[in-house]
């Protein structure tokens, strides 16, 4: 057995590193493009609504390692010379669009019908509409939800390392097989995700509750 | 682009492919039915009025709930032999996607048990029920009925999770596909056809689910 120092610390550090970029690539990414996908998840022209809704379907019928694996070979493919980072970045934006897209759907579903119709009988036109009356009411309404999904997303990256990206899970394996202390590095390695992951959802949940007072 | 895929290859493995999905439902239906004894059991703790049964449940749920399964599954694949207790992977993994589960389900049933208020109950006693009626008719049914949909939709992402259980080489679809993969280098036409079963299984299970509702809980509420 080998001892945890200096250097195996540090090592799990860099791996928190990637881990931490790579749910706020995810995140912001997948916010982007989530945003596109609500708004075309509740267009009036039937076509968008249906494409969207199967993109959402897949992503969240699927599990997402198998989303990782099949982006991570499919970009390469394509031709186009990416290191394994962008791949999993790619993969990682791709499903939260998914996800976030259907959250906000909902939020956006949430917002009293009375405010369109105010919006529409001031003479706003969709954009406007959309982006002074309706988002920011939605955005409200989805932040319990939406920083549920951060959470999610951040365990989700550990899945980054079946693929083998070197992030926080990865660098943990193999200080565990040079170490071979796997419940300490394991346990250390937990608890590192437990102190990220906890205060956000406990933030989320206090939110919710807040929000659940102010609407009685 | 030069490639030209090639499914062929994969497709001769269909029988692999076919053992690896039922090794996937199996690892699915098992952790289920561990995450709803250990939901039930979390419950009855989390609501207990003694505070050593309270807290455990508390720390408990809060741990599963915000560290990656995957860090969870090598925990309890190198702990449990470390316990002298020694499982195949399969088992292992069906350890982990019940505590995993679980842990979900414990948050889903409270609430649930937290719906059915106190007034029905009183109701159903003036109305000279029987005790294990009102338990049945008035506290079990609306309360299943409230959980459902969120219980339900859990146990479709443990189907999903269970293909984290090929880190530990536990007998499932993503492990086939892996062996698929490493034999004939067809890997992206080997993802794109095990992401397809998945969605198959996962839009089934979700038909069977909104079938069994239909059945059950279609009776109005007011």
């Amino acid at each position: 057995m080998g001892p945890i120092g200096e250097n195996e610390f540090f090592f799990l550090m860099q791996g928190l590193k990637w881990t931490v970029l790579l749910a706020i690539v995810g995140f912001i990414g997948g916010g982007i493009f989530g945003i596109l996908i609500a708004l075309l998840r509740t267009s009036k022209k039937k076509v968008a609504r249906t494409v969207t809704a199967g993109y959402i379907g897949v992503f969240q019928g699927t599990p997402l390692l198998m989303q990782l694996f099949v982006v991570y070979y499919g970009v390469a493919l394509l031709g186009i010379e990416v290191n394994a980072w962008i791949a999993v970045a790619i993969a990682f934006t791709l499903h939260a669009s998914a996800f976030l897209g259907e959250i906000w759907r909902g939020s956006i579903e949430a917002v009293p019908k009375g405010q369109t119709e105010a919006a529409n009988a001031l003479g706003l036109h969709y954009v406007s509409r959309m982006k002074d009356v309706i988002l920011p009411q939605a955005l409200k309404i989805s932040m319990p939800a939406t920083i549920g999904f951060l959470v999610q997303l951040i365990k989700g990256t550990s899945l980054a390392a079946i693929v083998g990206f070197i992030e926080l899970t990865r660098a943990g394996q193999i200080i565990s097989n040079q170490t071979y202390r796997p419940l300490l590095v394991f346990g250390i390695v937990g608890a590192i995700y437990f102190s990220i992951c906890w205060p956000l959802a406990h933030a989320g949940s206090g939110l919710e509750k807040r929000m659940a007072k102010a609407a009685r | 682009m030069t490639y030209t895929f090639d499914f062929g290859a994969v497709l001769d493995r269909a029988p692999e492919l076919l053992w690896g999905s039922l090794g996937t439902l199996g690892l699915a239906l098992a952790g289920m039915l561990l995450a709803l004894v250990i939901g039930i059991l979390g419950v009855v703790a989390r609501t207990s009025k003694s505070e050593i049964t309270r807290t455990p449940v508390i720390v408990f749920v809060e741990v599963v709930r915000n560290t990656p399964f995957l860090v969870q599954i090598f925990f309890i694949y190198f702990a449990l032999p470390l316990m002298g207790i020694r499982l195949n992977p399969t088992v292992t993994a069906i350890i982990a996607l019940g505590i995993n589960g679980g842990a979900y389900a414990i948050e889903i049933i409270r609430g649930g048990v937290e719906s059915v208020s106190r007034g029905q109950i009183e109701a159903g006693f003036a109305l000279g029920l029987h005790k294990a009626d009102v338990f049945r008719l008035i506290v079990l049914k609306p309360a299943l009925r409230a959980i459902y949909p969120s219980l339900t939709s859990q146990f479709i992402m443990l189907t999903l999770t269970t293909s984290v259980c090929t880190s530990i080489a536990a007998y499932e679809l993503t492990s086939a596909a892996q062996r698929i993969e490493s034999d004939t280098f067809r890997s992206f036409e080997v993802y794109f056809t095990v992401t397809a079963i998945y969605l198959v299984i996962s839009t089934l299970m979700m038909g069977l689910f909104a079938l069994i509702s239909r059945q059950y809980f279609n009776y109005p509420t007011r």
